[in-house]
Parts: C-alpha cells; structure tokens; sequence
C-alpha cells in the first residue's frame, strides 16, 4: 500500500491546482457545483451483467448539464483501483468517486476518504459503519433479492418448479437472492425447489457453463443465477432447451425462446439522487437502500418463457412488493432443519444483512 | 447413490469431452515448440486472441469455420513473433513468452471490445449419443469436430516425431543444437516454423472456446487455461499422446466440483473446483521423480538448462 506516498502526478496536480487558483479573482460565488462523477467497473462494462447495470445508469446522466462522468472498466480489486480512483480525484477533479465492486471497499475506499476528505466516496454494497468509516464515505445497495422473488414467482408458473441457480460466491446478498428466488417459487407452486451450485468466483466462464449443464441434467427446467456476467449461463440454458431467468442487467436479447423475467437494478434512481445532492451543496446520504417501494429496481419485460399466469402473478408480486410487502414471513426452517425465520421481517431488517443460510426447499450448501 | 455415482460420471465424461478441447491444442502446439529447444509462455496471449479473433470473424462473415482459420492465423503471427524476436542474439524465450501473453490478451481485449454484445455463428456439435436413449449420456456424446481434430493430430504428431524426417529434424534441434548444426540444419529456421506452427494450434484452441464452449467472447473467457495447457505438456512428458489423456482428465475433474453439487454433495466445493489442480500436482510429484522421466525432457529446453 502506496496510499500516504506522494505520486509525481499528484505532485504536478497540486502545483498546477495552486498556479490555477492564484490566477483566479477571489469571491466568485457559484450557484450550483459542477458534479464530476468518477466510477470504476471491476470488469468491462459491457458484460451483459452487474457492470453494464451500472455503465447504463451511468451513461442516462451524461446527458444532464452540469455533470461530468470518468469511467474506468477492468479495474482489479487491489492497489490498482486506489490509484484509478486517486487519479480521477486528482486529474480529473472528481468530487463523486462511486466504486462499484464489492472488494473495492476495505481498505481501498476507506483509506482514500480519510485521505480526501472533500471528495464523496460511495460504494455498492451495505458496508459503511457509522461509527468506524469516515464520514465522507458511504453505501448504496438495492436490495434485488426482491427482483429475485419475483423471478421466482414468474419461473414457479412457467415450469414445474425445479428452478436451478448458478451462484458465486455465499456471501448473505448471494443467499438472500437464492432465498427469495425460492420463496416467489413457493408463493405460486408449494413443491417448488431451488438447486444451487457455486462456482466461488464473480466470472469463470467454463466453470459457469459446466455448472448450468450439471443442473439441466439435474432436471432442472429454469435455470437463473447470481454471476456478474450471466451471458454464458442463459446462453448455454437456452441451448439446452430449458427456460431462463435473468439477473443484474437485460439478458433478454440472448435467450428468445426461454426468457422468463431477470432481476435488474436501476443504478439511475441512486445516481441521479447523489448528483443532484452535490450540485446543491447538500451531503447525499451515508446509507442509501432500497428496492422495489422506492424505484430502484425492475424486471426484465417478460420474454417468450413467461407464461399468461406468470406474468399476472409476477405483477401482482411486483405491486405487493412496491407496497411494502414482507418476503421473509415466519416461520421458516433453514434447509438444516434449524428455524432461521421466526417472525415476519420487514424488507430492510438488519437480521437480514447477516444471512448465512439457505432456506428448506434449497438443494446446495454455503461450505 | 448408483444413480448418482452415474450422474457424476457423465458429467465427468461429459466434462472432459467439452472443456479438454483447448488444452489439448495449446498442448500439442506447445509440445511442438518445446520439442524444437524453445519454450513459449505467451500461448494464453493466442488462446485468448484466437477467441476474440474467431468471434469477431465468425459474426462479421457468418462462418464459424472461417473464424476458426483466422484465429489459427492469429495464432500463427503471434508464434511467428515470438519464434522471430527469439531468433535475436542474446534473447531469453521465457521473457519474451511473458511479453507475448500480455501483447495477445491486450491486443484482444482492445480489438475484442466491440464483439463482447454482439451474438455470432457457433460450431455446431456432432451428436454421438443419440442412440443411447439417455439424454444426460447423450448430452455429454454432443462432441464438437475439433476434439476429433485434435485427438487426430496427436496420433499424427507421435508418429511424426519418430518416423518422418520432419520429426526428427524437429527432435535434434531440441535435444542438441550443436548436432543440429553439424548435419546442416538451420536450428533458428526450425525453431521458428515450431513456434509459429504453435502458436497456430493455440489459436484454434482460442476459437473452441469462443465458438463452442463456453460459447461466447468476453475477457474473462480463458482464465489461465492457456498457462495450465503450458504446465500440462511437462506434465505429459513432452508426448502428444500423454497431452490428449492429460488434456481429458483435467477437463473431467473441472466437471467434478459442480456435479458433485448437481447431486447434493455439496459441502466443500472450493476444495473440490481446486480438484483439477491438486490432480495436476499429485501427479507431477509422482511422474517428474523418475529418472526415465529426466530422459523426456528436450535437452535444449533453458529451463532445463
């Protein structure tokens, strides 16, 4: 970690800033602050998956006046995406740095809001602590598990209900999608079952097609998944005959025959929020979720898989769900046998965050 | 459990027929080119160039076939690049190979950009197992061409390499440079036209994986098969046909973590996606022990200098 040392870069930036600001006249007062928006991608932003969610949303502010965007794609998560976002800070000037990948956030984001204490620093996933992260750092997570339950409503009535979920990583915002998935499932088809197969890393290509074919000759008749480039597991699921449900971003245009629905965020709502909060002087706000009740997410637009009653109860779900309905209603047992739901949790419970099961009714294990 | 000990061996017949097919390529090209004296590490540089390169021929002109030739071509001017800058006095092969992994995968994730969206014509798969009435047996039958191609130029390269005189041109220059000379060979022409040779196969092991399976082109597709692809061809004793077996049972253990899963095994699958690897050095360990093993190894190779 380079984090304290003084780059040549940031050496030329702070001399040419101060050559800069001695050639101003003092005491202009500006209405508004010009919002430069700098975000790092952890994979290139086209991927049919998490990273083109966010350089989609990214991309309907450009438009704006008033805002300026600083994108980079492929940025691993290790010292190099320090040195992306300190480079956007100190080059571009960037007063909103977003850092979109999970590992981006301990040490790097921490480290650097300490160290840029005017730049606002925002991370997607619910990691900020209030009492040990500095207050010029943040999280923002739509909460898709919600998406998900309404996947799994529209594939328990388009199939039989063996529904198969290709995952990453069981970390507890992979589970609850696994979970709710199963959950929508069972609200229509009481025998519906989720198999999950992890494959322990975000992209693995050969590895996520292997787990799809494992889980067609599982007989499973829907196959979605929690991966950050589903391309290769609806691709392979469509060729294999069997129906699809999407996730992160649209993946309709890859599977015509069996497309389903997908669980998509809508990165625009939370974007658009923190620009308008800057140019206005205001702090955004530390801890920004959300879901279905304050528009921050949608499903894919139904494709050829969905059937009538699908796409009735699919929407039925999606309204119960902007109303502020519960997903997780007790009492539920985890599939250990051991009750893990005891009461109904609100949408945004806490208890929640920490989940580290997977309900009875999923075939697969977290170890 | 009998059920699902078969589900878990077709997978695994299954694995090994689809995910076995770029390896054996990229082993077999590395085979020719370590056969000749010189290593090239940058095969993962034209594997993944050749997928990008298959992709985005086979989208442009509609012909899968044709996307194949050209990553081949890819393929061919990177191993010619290689064997070229090789050929220049005081050169080390191994840097240049680690120059040439990151030229190819940059070069195709620079050009590569704008096929990632795109959908193009795939390779279509001869289904073998139709017959059996199975459909998880006859999935894991659905056999892509190339595997064929590949099986079939290994046979081709082990008798080659002992009874044609291209062969054992091939073998002198590998084992002794000097011997080479004496009898009048060119030992950089020989090992140019190796490596370029090889860095052709590489290319169209590039193509299965963008064309076939896993079927699409985008930057993540290779993750490291084409550096494995390299360690396999010590690991198979520098002998085509040892590359094909080694090239299918690394493909049947990757099967294994997720149909273990597929069957409700289910605990401990980052130990058992690790299978192929802790495999791969098991077996290491026992065969590079021997002194019969000490014997395969080409005597020009410099990491064996």
């Amino acid at each position: 970690m380079t984090l304290t040392a003084i780059s040549r870069r940031r050496l030329l930036k702070v001399g040419a800033a101060g050559l800069a600001a001695s050639a101003l006249p003092f005491g202009i007062a500006r209405a508004q602050t010009n919002v430069v928006l700098g975000i790092v991608y952890v994979g290139p932003k086209d991927d049919f998956g998490w990273n083109q969610a966010h350089a989609v949303s990214v991309e309907s502010l450009k438009a704006l006046p008033g805002i300026t965007v600083v994108e980079e794609e492929n940025v691993p998560e290790t010292d190099a995406v320090a040195k992306s976002m300190e480079s956007m800070i100190n080059l571009d000037g960037a007063n909103l740095i977003l850092a979109t990948s999970f590992g981006y956030y301990n040490p790097f984001v921490v480290e650097l809001a300490k160290k840029y204490p005017d730049v606002t620093f925002r991370h997607a996933a619910p990691l900020w602590n209030k009492d040990k992260d500095p207050a010029n750092a943040g999280s923002y997570f739509p909460y898709l598990n919600q998406a998900h339950y309404v996947n799994g409503v529209a594939a328990g009535l388009s199939s039989g209900g063996k529904i198969g979920f290709v995952a990453a990583k069981p970390i507890p915002s992979v589970l609850s999608n696994i979970n709710s998935a199963l959950l929508g499932a069972r609200s229509v088809n009481p025998n519906a079952t989720v198999q999950v197969i992890f494959t322990g890393e975000w992209s693995l290509p050969v590895r996520e097609a292997e787990a799809t074919n494992a889980l067609v000759d599982a007989g499973c008749e829907v196959i979605t998944c929690h991966v950050d480039s589903p391309k290769v597991v609806i691709e392979t699921a469509e060729g294999r005959g069997v129906k699809t449900a999407g996730h992160n971003a649209s993946q309709a245009p890859l599977a015509p025959k069996g497309f389903i629905t997908g669980a998509e965020y809508k990165w625009e709502t939370i974007y658009k929020s923190y620009a308008d909060d800057i140019a206005a002087g205001k702090t955004p706000p530390n801890f920004l979720v959300g879901g279905y009740n304050n528009d921050m997410l949608r499903n894919t637009p139904y494709g050829a898989g969905a059937t009538p009653e699908a796409i009735a109860a699919a929407d039925a779900a999606i309204a119960a769900l902007v109303a502020g309905a519960p997903i997780y209603k007790g009492t539920l047992k985890d599939n250990a046998g051991n009750v893990v739901v005891d009461k109904d949790y609100d949408n945004y419970d806490p208890y929640l965050d920490g989940m580290n099961w997977l309900l009875e009714g999923v075939q697969g294990s977290i170890t | 459990m009998d059920n699902a000990l078969v589900t878990v061996l077709i997978a695994m017949l299954g694995g090994a027929i689809r995910v076995s097919t770029p390896f054996m390529f990229v082993a077999l090209g590395e085979t020719l080119t370590e056969k000749s004296g010189r290593i090239n590490l940058g095969l993962e540089g034209n594997l993944v160039l050749g997928a990008m390169v298959a992709y985005a021929v086979s989208y442009l002109s509609g012909n899968a076939w044709l996307g194949v030739l050209a990553a081949g071509g890819s393929g061919l001017f990177l191993g010619a690049l290689h064997g070229y800058i090789c050929k220049l006095p005081r050169v080390n092969d191994i840097a240049v190979g680690i120059a040439m992994m990151s030229f190819g995968t940059g070069l195709a994730f620079f050009f590569g950009k704008p096929f990632i969206q795109p959908t193009a014509p795939r390779l279509d798969a001869i289904p073998l197992g139709d017959w059996t009435g199975n459909p998880a047996l006859a999935q894991a039958l659905q056999v892509n061409p190339l595997f064929f191609v590949g099986i079939a130029l290994a046979v081709f390269m082990f008798w080659a390499f002992r009874n044609t005189r291209w062969g054992l041109i091939v073998r002198m220059t590998g084992d002794s440079a000097a011997s080479a000379k004496a009898m009048g060979v060119s030992v950089d022409l020989v090992r140019f036209l190796a490596t370029a040779a090889g860095g052709f196969l590489a290319g169209i092991g590039g193509a299965f994986l963008s064309l076939y399976y896993p079927g699409s082109w985008n930057q993540g597709l290779s993750s490291g098969q084409g550096l494995m692809a390299v360690a396999l061809v010590i690991f198979a004793r520098w002998d085509p046909i040892k590359c094909i077996f080694a090239a299918l049972l690394f493909g049947a253990a990757g099967a294994l973590g997720p149909s273990l899963q597929s069957i409700g095994i289910s605990q401990g699958y980052y130990f058992f996606n690790a299978a192929p690897y802790i495999l791969t050095l098991i077996i290491m360990i026992i065969s590079a022990g021997s002194k019969a093993a000490a014997r395969d190894v080409p005597g020009e190779l410099s990491i064996t200098k």
